[in-house]
C-alpha cells in the first residue's frame, strides 16, 4: 500500500479545481521545452550517478509503462518526464535505451513511438500471434470482439467509414448505441471515447456536414498492432470465403509493413 | 547461473501478465504450451526452474512470480506480483486515496478478527473515520464490489476476505505493516488468515483449514502438532485439487 504523500490532502476538498485549467497547456509546455539532452550530457550525467539509481529509474519507467499498457493508454513522453524520469531528465535517452532493452529482453515488447510529433509511445507485442487455443482461457476483453469487428468494417470499405455505417452494422450484431448494453454500458462512448484514446480508432468530423457527421479510420495503434491478414481469415471464415477473394485488401494486407512486424525480429 | 530467457519464457510472462494469477495445473499446461510454440525443451518437473529463470530478470524489476496457496481451497497459485515500493502500484493507479484508505481499513479488520474476516456492516463502519475524503455509504459497497471484482477480496455472504492473490501480492507488506499481529501456519509457513487455532492459552498456533485436513487426515486423535494439547475443532475433508479454478 502506498503512503504517498499528497500535499493536496491536508486541505481537504476545496483546492483541487484551482489548476483544472491550464493543466493541459503546461503539459505542452513541459514539452516543448524538454529538449533531448546531447550524448555528451548524457555521459557526463552518467558519471555523476551510481549504477543503482541508473536501474531503479529504468525499473520505474518500464512498471509505468506496464501500468499504461494494460489499459492500452498510450505513454506521452511529457508526462513520463514529468511523473518518473523527473530529474534524471538529463540522461532520459539512456534509460529509454534501457526500458526498450529490458521490454524485448524479458518481456518480449517493442516499445513504439506511434506519434513522433506528440512523443506518444506504445508497447506491442514481439511474439508471433498464435492461432489455436490457449491452455488458460484468458480474460479477454469482451470489448476487444467490439473493436475487431468495427476496425474489420473499416478494413473492408477501405479504410475509411462513416459512423452510422458503422452502428448500423453493430446493431444488427445486437449492440445498439441507443441502448444501455449490458455488457459495454454505453457503448458509443466505448467507441468514440475508449477506443481513440487508446489510439485503436481516429474519430473524425466530416466537413460541412449538417447535422454533423463523423468518420472512423483505423488509429496509429492499430496500424501497429491490428494484423490485416487475421482481419482477412476472421472475415473469411465470417463469410466462407477464401481472402484472396477480396484482392484489394489481401494486397494491402500482404503488402502492408504492419504484416510483417512480427516476424522481422531475425534473432529466431 | 544465470540462464537465458527464450520466447517461451516471455509467452509465460505474457500470460502471467494477462491473467494477473494462474492456477498450478494451469501454470503447468502454459509452460508445455510455451514450449511446444518455441520448440525448446520441456520438462514436466522443472517448472519451478523455468519460473526461477523468469524472475532473475524480473527481479531487477521489482517483480516476480510468487508461488502461494488458496486458503480456501488448498490449491497452489502462481501471481505476477510487483513488489515496487510501493507495493500496489497496479492498485494505486487503480483507485484514488480514499478508496485505498478504505482498503487499509478493511485490511485492518480481517487482520486483527478470529477468522481472517470483516462483515460488510464493520466495513461501512469503519468508513466513518475516514481521514481523507469520506466515502458514502453507496460508494463504500460500490468499492467493496470493484474490490472483488478485481479480485482483492473475495465476498461470501457480507463477510470479506482477503483473496489469494491479494495475500500472495501483499504478503510482504502485510508482515511488515501487522508484525505483531501476523501469524504463519505451522504446517506449511504461509501467513493465515482464514484458519484454525489451538485453544491452549500458552500455544496458540494456526493451521488453516486446508493443511488442518491434509494434516490430520487419517489421524485418529486430533492433537496440536505444536503443545500435543488435543485439537478441538471440526477436521475438514481433503478437496480433490480443481482444475481451471480461478480465485
Ligand atoms: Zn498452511
Ligand atoms: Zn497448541
Amino acid at each position: 500500500m502506498s503512503h504517498r504523500k499528497k500535499p493536496s490532502n491536508a486541505h481537504g476538498s476545496s483546492q483541487s479545481t484551482s489548476n483544472a485549467g491550464p493543466t493541459a497547456t503546461q503539459e505542452e509546455e513541459d514539452d516543448a521545452t524538454f529538449t533531448q539532452p546531447s550524448t555528451m550530457q548524457v555521459q557526463k550525467g552518467l558519471e555523476k550517478l551510481t549504477p543503482a539509481q541508473v536501474d531503479q529509474k529504468t525499473a520505474e519507467v518500464v512498471q509505468y509503462f506496464l501500468v499504461k499498457d494494460q489499459k492500452k493508454i498510450p505513454i506521452r513522453r511529457a508526462d513520463l518526464v514529468k511523473h518518473v524520469v523527473k530529474e534524471y531528465r538529463n540522461i532520459y535517452p539512456e534509460i529509454m535505451k534501457r526500458a526498450a532493452r529490458t521490454f524485448d529482453q524479458v518481456f518480449g515488447l517493442k516499445m513504439v513511438e506511434i506519434d513522433p510529433k506528440n512523443h506518444l509511445y506504445i508497447l506491442i507485442n514481439k511474439l508471433e500471434p498464435v492461432t489455436g487455443a490457449s491452455p488458460i482461457t484468458n480474460p479477454t476483453n469482451p470489448k476487444l470482439g467490439l473493436l475487431f469487428v468495427i476496425l474489420s468494417v473499416i478494413f473492408m470499405k477501405g479504410g475509411v467509414v462513416r459512423e452510422s455505417v458503422v452502428w448500423k452494422i453493430l446493431k444488427n450484431l445486437g449492440v445498439d448505441i441507443g441502448e444501455k448494453h449490458e455488457e459495454f454500458g454505453d457503448s458509443k462512448k466505448v467507441v468514440i471515447e475508449e477506443f481513440v484514446r487508446q489510439r485503436y480508432l481516429e474519430y473524425v468530423r466530416i466537413p460541412h456536414t449538417e447535422p454533423v457527421e463523423h468518420q472512423f479510420r483505423w488509429g496509429q495503434r492499430a496500424e501497429v498492432e491490428v494484423s490485416k491478414p487475421n482481419i482477412l481469415l476472421f472475415m473469411g471464415a465470417l463469410h466462407g470465403q477464401e481472402p484472396q477473394s477480396w484482392s484489394q485488401q489481401y494486397q494491402e494486407a500482404h503488402r502492408a509493413p504492419n504484416s510483417s512486424q512480427s516476424g522481422t525480429s531475425s534473432q529466431r | 547461473m544465470s540462464r537465458q530467457m527464450g520466447d517461451s519464457h516471455r509467452r509465460f510472462l505474457q500470460t502471467m501478465m494477462a491473467n494477473g494469477m494462474v492456477d498450478e495445473q494451469g501454470a503447468k499446461r502454459v509452460y508445455q504450451y510455451c514450449c511446444e510454440i518455441h520448440n525448446t525443451q520441456h520438462a514436466p518437473d522443472k517448472l519451478d526452474d523455468f519460473i526461477e529463470t523468469i524472475n532473475s530478470k524480473l527481479q531487477p524489476m521489482f517483480m516476480n512470480i510468487r508461488k502461494g496457496m488458496s486458503e480456501e481451497s488448498g490449491d497452489q497459485f502462481y501471481a505476477l506480483v510487483n513488489m515496487a515500493e510501493t507495493h500496489v502500484t497496479r492498485m494505486t493507479s487503480d483507485y484514488a486515496d480514499n478508496e485505498l484508505e478504505l482498503f487499509r481499513k478493511t485490511l485492518d479488520l480481517i487482520v486483527y478478527s478470529e477468522k481472517g474476516n470483516a462483515s460488510s456492516t464493520d466495513i461501512l463502519n469503519s468508513a466513518d473515520t475516514m481521514t481523507t475524503k469520506k466515502l458514502k455509504k453507496s460508494e463504500t459497497q460500490q468499492l467493496l464490489n470493484r474490490l472483488v471484482h478485481d479480485n482483492w477480496l473475495n465476498e461470501k455472504r457480507g463477510e470479506y476476505t482477503l483473496s489469494t492473490r491479494c495475500i500472495i501480492e501483499m504478503e510482504p507488506y502485510i508482515r511488515t505493516m501487522y508484525q505483531d499481529q501476523v501469524k504463519v501456519c505451522h504446517i506449511c509457513r504461509n501467513i493465515a488468515f482464514q484458519c484454525q487455532i489451538c485453544e491452549n492459552p500458552t500455544c496458540g498456533i494456526k493451521i488453516h483449514n486446508p493443511c488442518v485436513a491434509r494434516y490430520y487426515k487419517g489421524k485418529a486423535e486430533p492433537r496440536c502438532p505444536a503443545c500435543e494439547d488435543f485439537w478441538p475443532h471440526e477436521i475438514p475433508e481433503v478437496r480433490r485439487p480443481r482444475s481451471q479454478s480461478r480465485k
